[in-house]
Formats: C-alpha cells, structure tokens, sequence
C-alpha cells in the first residue's frame, strides 16, 4: 500500500474518531449525572486523542502539504470520510449509547488488526487505543443492558434508537478499493470478517438487554465518496468555526 | 426551602492503592445504580491521572463509623499513654513506608 493510500486509510479512520469524539463533547453538561457526565467527556477525550494520532500521521503520509489541523478544521464536508453513523445527533441518551457502542466495537476490531501491522506508528496507535476502546465498549455496554432491560420507556427508547440507526451499520462492513489494499496489505480484516463479528457481538448484547436487533434492511451508503446525512453539515459549521471566521488564529 | 431529593442512586466511598502492596487510602465519593456502575464511575473520576493500580467500591451506608459524639470515649483515653506506640526504636534507613 503506497503512502498515498495509506493516508487515505488514516484519515478515515481519524474521521470516524473525530466525528465521534465532537459528538461526545456535544454532552458536556448534559450528562444524566455529573459522574456520568464525565465519563462521557473522558472517552470522547480518548476519541480525540486517537483522531489526532491519525490524522498527524495522515499528514505526514501525505507529504506535509497540509497538517492534522488543516484536515480537521479545513476541510468541508463533502471530505470528510467518517461513516454516517457517527455523524449522527445525540437525540437523546439511547441513540448516544447505542451509535457510541456500535462504533467501539467496529473501532475495536480495526484496531486489533492494526496492532499487528509491522508499521510501528499505527501498531504503536492501535495498541493505546485497545486499552482504551475496551473500556468503551464495557461502558456502553453496560448502559445497552440497564436501558434496553431497564423501565418500559428506557426499553422502548432503546429499540426505538437501534431501530433509527440500523440503516447506517451497513456502512461499517462496506468495502471499496481502499479497503480493499487495505485488506491486501494486512492493515484491515475483510467486510464479511468484520459483519460476523460486529453481529456476533451486537445480537448477543441485544438479546441479553431484551432488545430486538432488526432484520436486513436497505442499508444507506456513501461516506466512503464523501456522501453524508444533513447533519455533518451542521457539526462541522459548529467544530470548525474558529478556523472558519479566524483563520490562521493563534493563541 | 424544601430539602433536595438525592436523584443520583446510592452513595459509595472510593478506595485506591497508588502501588500494589501499599494500603488502600480513601480517595472520595462517588453515586452509582449498582457496583459495575460504581466501579467505572469511580474509574472515570479517579485514576484518570495515574492514581492506582488497585481500586475499591464500597456502598456507603455499609461502613460503620464511629458517631462523633462518642470521640471522647473511643480516642481520648490513649491521649496520654505514648507508650503504646514503639516510636522509642531506632528504624534502619532502609526501611520505607512505616
């Protein structure tokens, strides 16, 4: 896979943490409890710091024409690479938890296979980031299971969030010719390796949690080409406004 | 003023060991639904920083404390005799966490 690619591969990868991540932060002082609140802002924190990781290292593929920063704050949205899934909204505390847990167990997955890789930078950034994503997923599984086999509404708002967002799971086991160099390279595992573990994993959490995990459906697609749900759009207006109104601002 | 109800689940009290081998010192509080909630609340809060390697949860309405307003029978009465404690050795200088 030539530096090219590979930077391509990166910043995908760092979108979807970055996205994630701004999302997160969306929560700060809306948590349900302050102790909650700060769990959620620390793992967003996690987030960040591996989108960082990646999209400095992206930029160094690249060639350093642009920087992490240029790639975060100067990009529009149509460059954005980050699945549609973890664009998003926080519409209320189960779609946080059900898209944040879907996303780590994906995010988990791609960084076990990338802590084998014998490039030192991403093994180095996958191995940090396992550490972290496994209590992600700990996280958010526990609340799966209190919301979904908790009270009639925390149930039905649980479903009703896995309902909304299952269109976008697809995205999360598609494959185009990035992915596909990617797998030829050992840096990914395959979409049919990685939709048997994604399922494997989600349909059990469902079933414990008394949820339904819902059957096929049309799944949506496009952020591989830079395609995206109305509401990156209005995410980016919000991360990227410093950079936007100020441009070149320093401290 | 009416009181305030608590809304936030049980209190519990955070242990934390900052080296394996070394006692576990009380750190704060935290409220929590259950103990998995307890524990990764007080993860979150706590060792953020690299405060410990070991961590306790414990419900706070499970510790028995002493009522302050029986101090004076519980501790008082050791005020003056020091020679319960054998502070009169000479300690080797390696001897750490005494």
């Amino acid at each position: 896979m030539d530096n090219l690619n590979l930077s391509k591969f990166c910043i995908r990868l760092g979108d979807h943490c970055l996205i994630m991540a701004h999302r997160q932060s969306e929560l700060c002082s809306k948590g349900p409890f302050l102790e909650e609140d700060i769990a959620q802002i620390n793992l967003g924190l996690d987030l960040l710091g591996q989108a960082e990781a990646l999209l400095i290292y992206a930029a160094k593929l690249e060639g350093s024409i642009r920087t992490a920063d240029d790639l975060a704050f100067r990009r529009p949205e149509r460059q954005f690479h980050n699945f549609m899934l973890t664009e998003q909204p926080n519409t209320d505390f189960a779609f946080v938890i059900v898209r944040q847990y879907i996303m780590s167990l994906y995010l988990l997955k791609t960084y076990q296979v990338l802590a084998k890789v014998e490039d030192e930078t991403l093994s180095g950034i996958a191995l940090k980031a396992i550490k972290e994503l496994t209590y992600h997923e700990r996280h958010f599984s526990m609340w799966l299971k209190r919301l979904g086999d908790g009270t009639e509404e925390s149930h039905e708002r649980t479903q009703t969030a896995i309902n909304e967002l299952w269109m976008f799971v697809g995205e999360l086991y598609e494959e185009d010719e990035i992915d596909v160099m990617a797998q030829k390279a050992s840096f990914a595992s395959s979409g049919a390796e990685m939709k048997a573990f994604l399922m494997e994993h989600i349909t059990a959490k469902f079933t414990e949690a008394t949820l339904t995990t819902p059957d096929s459906i049309n799944m949506t697609t496009g952020s591989k080409k830079g395609i995206h749900t109305e509401y990156l759009g209005f995410l980016l207006t919000e991360m990227q406004y410093l950079q936007r109104a100020y441009p070149d601002a320093k401290w | 003023m009416s009181e305030v109800k608590d809304t936030q689940g049980q209190l519990w009290e955070v242990f934390i060991q900052t080296k394996k081998g070394l006692p576990f010192k009380h750190f704060g509080s935290v409220h929590a639904y259950d103990k998995e909630m307890a524990i990764q609340n007080a993860r979150d809060l706590y060792t953020r920083r690299s405060e410990g390697r070991g961590m306790w949860v414990v419900p706070a309405d499970a510790i028995v404390a002493v009522d302050s307003a029986d101090d004076e029978s519980f501790f008082d009465p050791s005020d003056d005799k020091v020679y319960r404690h054998p502070t009169f050795y000479e300690l080797p200088d390696g001897l750490k966490n005494m």
